[in-house]
């Protein structure tokens, strides 16, 4: 396998997997900015840029004016931005052709088809009416992409960039959505247990679409607490951190199966597996939250690009 | 010019029965719904979309990519005449590689004062590289794409030959692919030669020209420009149908004397390139020094006998327009046969008298530039006012060794399909022709082109061409 081939599979997962965060971000915020008024629904669509890291990005373009309509329209379509879901979209698809002959017949076509559609469904300004529609639109086309690598991809090298790619780009979007949304809730300590507290941390959850799950694992009960400890630690949640490195990590040994050695990425993977094991929600709360995040996102890209030159993504 | 009677129908003759070929198709034909057949049209256009069968368009909207437009018509040749047809191209190939060798040896066509010694020696398809040196397997032309033209019953011509990198393969696979998932019916009831194993036999035939480092399964791997190339999209096709590599000149390197590409577990040296970057961007150090998507230093490793090119470097001196005037000639020369294909009649405007008589009837000729393809930078005299004809004969004039004339051929036509029923459109062919020491293999068909537009001889998809599926009928 070329090592260019394996850079653009594991890119265009990446790509994919950031539009479709992005979208369930904004749904998020969405229905937050709805329930508020509007300086605090500017707040919130604040935060929201700020989690993709957009800020200046969007200053540039919009100054301080964070009007959701605004917003929305940046993160989805707005030329200027290369992160847009329209851009990542565009991206995935550019990848994917660079490696057709890595990509089953049906991979292809669901990303050639999932970046016609939603050229058309992005082709204008999005107005508020239509917003849910067209976020539900690139949520149904990334299952598409999803089912299509899980039922016909070979489960070999390929796969496994593919897979890396995906998980390495979720965890490393989760850790920003808590770390974003922890400085929002940080002055609000001693409202833990209030209804604006729970109300901020419902909308995390559903950023990361873990509402329904997180309440039938804890029967409704909303604790920050319980809801840090479910989007870092629990293993079954596919959105947590806990499940992405573990992900991750199976992954990396299923290439160093096929190869038959190691690489150094597999010596980093080992030790961020470590923090897992070795931390409880207690610990991690002690040691500070925002530095126990910081650290992930760090180490997460740090075992990236050990990745990335391990297998020669570059000449 | 408008579609005149006196063009060839390849569906029905002139006294409106239905010629041998097109019976069983006709029958079936007869018995569809029209509605539906509109249907399926649409759907065909849907599918080429969806699966990304499409080329890019270079110019003005740089980027945007486009389908080709495919028409549910077949094009259909008997048994009979496809015999006939794959002798004369198999005679003309095989004098295309001898020709070659030639050249680059000791060009005793030129000493035996068939062929005139400036038409090499002044030709920039000519690489001095090349002298003395003989490919693995000693073939130049892995892969050619002879283009025809039909203007009778048994008369088929030679328009062009493509020695370099004929384009357009997976086209005549897709149309098939297309037309059997929208009519599979109709496989069953007109017996038609498959064509789907053309992939396989183009491994077979490059794996068979391997240089002789290479191991048992040699290592084969499709050169691209990238994915903004036009025909990026047959690159990464062929690849993936061949199971070959698809390969970009920054993943290759040349390493302990071979050509070696960049995987995931290290450098890995290959066999057998087929390329689909022109000679002039193959090798940075030989060639164009601003090349970024050739391999530095391959050509080193070519001369030393270590890798395999297909198609050899310079093969463009055996297409070259003002070369095919002599094809004729050449055809005789290394085969000691008639040519059993036809040249269309050209006049050389580089010799006096030809250039004379083209610019006296430059209104009833078709010129060409000896180094354009594509359908640019031609002169269709039927079709051109009197101002262009005369801004053509400036120009004719300036440089009259750039250019061949050649009578407006009535080319024959094949009914497409239209809202109003059939609808006969000129149409050529390009046959696709395997070369590699084990022999000379043709697949039965190739890529037809059609004029979409009414009265129209230019079936060049950049300028408004289609495709039809081509049928070879079992004998």
């Amino acid at each position: 396998m070329l090592g260019r081939t394996a850079n653009g599979t594991f890119w265009m997962a990446r790509y994919l997997e950031r539009a479709e965060n992005t979208s369930r971000l904004l749904e998020a915020g969405f229905r937050m900015a709805l329930t508020r008024d509007a300086i605090t629904a500017h707040e919130e669509w604040r935060s929201v840029i700020l989690t993709v890291g957009a800020t200046a990005a969007y200053e540039a373009a919009h100054d301080s004016d964070y009007s959701g309509d605004k917003v929305w329209n940046f993160l989805l379509r707005e030329k200027g931005n290369p992160g847009s879901v329209l851009a990542m979209i565009e991206a995935a698809r550019t990848n994917a052709r660079s490696v057709r002959t890595a990509l089953t017949r049906e991979v292809w076509e669901a990303v050639n088809e999932s970046w016609m559609s939603l050229k058309e469904v992005l082709a204008r300004p999005v107005r508020e009416a239509a917003l849910g529609e067209v976020l539900g639109a690139v949520r149904r086309q990334m299952t598409l992409v999803r089912g299509a690598m899980d039922g016909t991809m070979l489960r070999n090298e390929i796969h496994n960039f593919t897979r890396i790619g995906t998980f390495i780009e979720r965890a490393d979007n989760t850790a920003r959505i808590l770390d974003v949304k922890y400085y929002v809730l940080l002055p609000s300590v001693a409202w833990v247990g209030s209804s604006l507290d729970n109300v901020q941390w419902e909308s995390v959850l559903r950023a990361v679409a873990g509402e329904r799950a997180y309440r039938w694992l804890n029967a409704g009960k909303m604790d920050a607490r319980g809801i840090a400890s479910f989007l870092i630690l629990d293993q079954r949640f596919p959105r947590s951190l806990a499940f992405c490195v573990d992900k991750l990590r199976s992954n990396l040994f299923g290439l160093a199966h096929e190869y038959g050695c190691e690489s150094s990425a597999h010596q980093l993977m080992r030790e961020l597996g470590t923090t897992f094991h070795q931390n409880s929600i207690e610990t991690i709360l002690d040691g500070g939250l925002h530095e126990f995040i910081t650290a992930f996102i760090a180490s997460n890209q740090q075992v990236a690009q050990a990745i990335e030159q391990d297998y020669r993504f570059y000449a | 010019m408008s579609h005149s009677p006196s063009s060839f129908d390849e569906m029905i003759a002139a006294d409106g029965t239905i010629r041998e070929a097109y019976q069983g198709y006709r029958d079936w034909y007869d018995g569809q719904d029209q509605a539906a057949l509109r249907r399926k049209g649409k759907e065909a256009e849907g599918f080429f979309r969806k699966t990304g069968i499409t080329f890019n368009v270079y110019g003005d909207n740089a980027g945007e990519e486009r389908l080709i437009p495919f028409d549910m018509i077949p094009r259909i040749i008997t048994a009979r005449e496809w015999r006939k047809l794959s002798k004369g191209i198999e005679q003309r190939v095989r004098a295309l590689n001898a020709f070659l060798h030639d050249i680059y040896h000791r060009q005793e066509i030129v000493r035996a004062g068939r062929l005139p010694q400036r038409l090499i020696a002044e030709n920039a398809a000519f690489l001095p590289q090349m002298v003395g040196m003989v490919p693995p397997g000693g073939v130049y032309t892995h892969i050619v794409g002879i283009d025809l033209v039909r203007t009778g019953p048994d008369e088929f011509m030679v328009l062009e030959d493509n020695a370099r990198t004929p384009s357009g393969v997976s086209y005549m696979l897709e149309n098939r692919e297309t037309m059997m998932a929208m009519f599979p019916e109709l496989f069953s009831k007109v017996p038609v030669r498959p064509v789907q194993d053309y992939p396989r036999r183009l491994a077979k035939s490059l794996a068979a020209c391997a240089p002789t480092c290479a191991g048992e399964n040699p290592v084969v791997a499709v050169l691209t420009p990238g994915i903004y190339n036009s025909a990026y999209f047959e690159h990464s096709f062929l690849a993936d149908q061949m199971g070959a590599e698809l390969v970009e000149g920054s993943d290759l390197r040349v390493i302990d004397g071979r050509v070696a590409m960049r995987t995931t577990r290290g450098y890995t040296p290959i066999d057998v390139i087929y390329r689909r970057v022109d000679d002039e961007y193959l090798d940075p150090l030989t060639f164009n020094p601003e090349s970024a998507l050739g391999v530095p230093g391959i050509m080193d490793v070519y001369r030393a006998g270590r890798i395999t090119i297909a198609n050899a470097p310079g093969t463009g001196i055996a297409d070259d327009k003002a070369i095919y005037s002599f094809m004729p000639e050449i055809v005789e020369f290394y085969t000691g046969e008639k040519p059993l294909l036809a040249n269309v009649p050209t006049w050389r405007c580089s010799e006096a008298g030809s250039l004379t008589y083209v610019l006296d009837n430059l209104a009833d000729l078709v010129v060409k530039e000896v180094h354009g393809s594509g359908g640019y930078g031609m002169l269709i005299g039927p079709t051109s006012s009197k101002k262009e004809i005369a801004d053509f004969a400036r120009k004719l004039r300036a440089k009259p060794e750039n250019y061949i004339a050649q009578p407006t051929l009535a080319l024959s036509t094949v009914p497409i399909f239209t809202k109003a029923g059939l609808a006969p459109r000129h149409v050529d062919l390009r046959p696709f022709v395997l070369v590699s020491p084990q022999g000379i293999d043709i697949t039965p068909g190739g890529l037809t082109r059609v004029a979409l537009k009414k009265g129209s001889l230019v079936v060049n998809s950049s300028q408004g061409g289609g495709t039809k599926d081509t049928w070879v009928l079992e004998d």
